[in-house]
């Protein structure tokens, strides 16, 4: 077999935009700017960038972006798709690319300006519908938090979990949030009485299971490991990386073959831990893709940190929460109170708990787990310092 | 006339005919003629035995509610008005590993929020049935007598 990728390449710089609403920089300003910020945090010049990374829905062309940068001679560039199933994806990509000498140091990114209601894709409907929502948009599961309330009434029913426990993962991202001067709930507490009587967005699911509407951009680069160590921060290694497509999953709505609740973080799981020289166990902090609370419990099960049916009641004694939890997660407030760049602000903050730079710094991490989108076709990295 | 509701194509190459179907009161699946298992939604491949010969055969039409949601606002315009409504995903009684996305109506031409959601129960029987909007006959489910 071939070379792994395992700890073969660096994550050597990272930046990012302010977050918010309504910005007023173009997706295509955004984009350069977080990976502008992002090649002098490596101390790298942008014309050595040779390899590209990003997500199918990302708006802005390698083309656009490189001549803005002025960027180098591109030999490696690949898209990765199912919207916030890519992140880590591009991560690997991008890895791979560099481990098996393709380019020599690649960016991956992603820019959105997501904040305007026009911008939301579940608004955009084309009149007749060919594809595989013809199966559940014409009866009103529209949007992706009605898609995922009815796995989580499914999961709620057949373990027994209560939302309580899908509080406990709001809350606890909310508390790293109001510890992070970037994050958009920074100076905005959230309590669980205010938590229970929210207003409904999709039974059962409430406001604060969602995730925010952000305008922003994060972008990072990556080197060879062997490089990185004469550059300005300590390295983050690429550990190990995977992508999971289960067996007869479909995106958003796996309702139709035997085990919907089986999503795909298993299969994604399956090869990131054969990739590694450790385990569940041993993962001091954990990054996990929060578009909706229930994700949250339902990526424990599947990544191995508790039996099936257990992730809801992982969450209970402030499992998830900095500094004391047993698997602080989402230590910059996730998507559902940092900022919802499809997932990719997840990446970074892990690169900042290797680094020993998050405004919640878990002490002695030294192993970090981020992960990409559950309920849609996914994938997840494994971080090492 | 136009309603504001999101609509399947119903000449789509691989799909067109469960829409038939349905126009006739039918809920129909596909059977692979060469594995005779039932697979939904429709494709052209069965994934078990790759065969590209099917028949579409009619269900029961019986099914048990397998989980449901009840939408509230910021939604479509046409389902905004009628929010908050019930979604349910059913289960086959044939075969409970074929699951459909409908509604829970009271009666078969009803709108989707006229059941009471705080009754709705995971496991409770129901029954297809057909509600025409615009020139698409959509299953619907109505409760059934258990047993």
């Amino acid at each position: 077999m071939a070379q792994s990728i395992r700890d073969q390449v660096a994550i050597v710089g990272i930046g990012q935009t302010a977050f918010g609403k309504g910005l007023a920089d173009s997706e295509l300003s955004l984009a350069c700017q977080a990976i502008s910020t992002a090649l002098d945090d490596a101390a790298i010049a942008p014309g050595e960038v040779d390899g590209l990374a990003s997500y199918t829905m990302e708006l802005n062309r390698e083309v656009d972006v490189a001549r803005n940068v002025g960027l180098g001679d591109l030999t490696f560039f690949s898209q990765v798709g199912y919207g916030g199933g890519a992140g880590c994806g591009t991560v690997l990509q991008a890895a791979m690319a560099i481990a098996t000498g393709q380019c020599h140091v690649a960016v991956a990114w992603r820019a959105r300006k997501r904040a305007a209601k026009t911008s939301r894709p579940w608004a955009q409907v084309p009149a007749r519908l060919a594809d595989h929502w013809q199966w559940s948009r014409p009866f009103g599961l529209l949007r992706p938090v009605d898609e995922v309330a009815m796995l989580a009434r499914r999961y709620l029913y057949e373990y027994g979990g209560s939302r309580d426990q899908l509080a406990n993962v709001a809350l606890a991202f909310r508390k790293h949030a109001n510890r992070n001067p970037a994050a958009t709930m920074y100076d905005k507490p959230l309590s669980r009485e205010e938590y229970l009587n929210a207003r409904w967005i999709s039974e059962p699911l409430c406001l604060f299971d969602n995730c925010l509407e952000t305008d922003g951009a994060l972008a990072i680069v990556l080197a060879p490991a062997e490089r990185a160590v004469d550059l300005p921060h300590r390295p983050v290694l690429v550990h190990a990386a995977a992508q999971g497509l289960p067996r007869q999953h479909q995106t958003m709505i796996n309702y139709f073959n035997d085990d919907p609740l089986e999503g795909p973080s298993w299969a994604a799981a399956r090869q990131l831990w054969r990739g590694a020289e450790f385990g569940p166990a041993e993962v001091k902090v954990a990054q996990i893709y929060d578009a909706f609370s229930p994700l949250v419990p339902l990526s424990l099960e599947g990544y191995g940190f508790c039996g099936r049916g257990e992730g809801g009641a992982f969450t209970e004694g402030g499992a998830l929460e900095w500094p004391d939890g047993r698997l602080p997660t989402n230590t910059s407030g996730g998507g559902m109170s940092e900022a919802y760049v499809h997932g990719f602000n997840l990446v970074l903050e892990g690169v900042r708990q290797m680094r020993g730079t998050s405004t919640s710094q878990v002490d002695g991490a030294d192993t970090c787990l981020v992960t990409s989108g559950e309920g849609v076709p996914t994938s997840a990295l494994l971080l090492r310092n | 006339m136009e309603t504001g509701f999101v609509l399947p194509d119903l000449e789509a190459e691989d799909t067109a005919e469960f829409w038939a179907a349905c126009q006739r009161g039918e809920l129909v699946v596909q059977e692979c003629a060469g594995c005779g298992r039932w697979r939904f939604p429709p494709r052209p491949m069965c994934p078990h035995c790759r065969s590209l010969e099917v028949r579409w055969v009619a269900t029961s039409g019986r099914a048990t509610v397998w989980s449901f949601v009840v939408p509230h606002p910021p939604l479509l315009p046409a389902y905004g008005e009628l929010a908050p409504y019930n979604v349910v995903v059913v289960a086959l009684d044939e075969d409970a590993t074929i699951r459909m996305v409908g509604n829970l109506v009271a009666t078969p031409e009803g709108p989707i929020n006229e059941v009471d959601p705080t009754t709705i129960e995971i496991g409770e029987p129901v029954r297809v049935v057909f509600a025409s909007v615009e020139d698409v006959m959509l299953p619907r489910w109505m409760r059934a007598p258990k047993g």
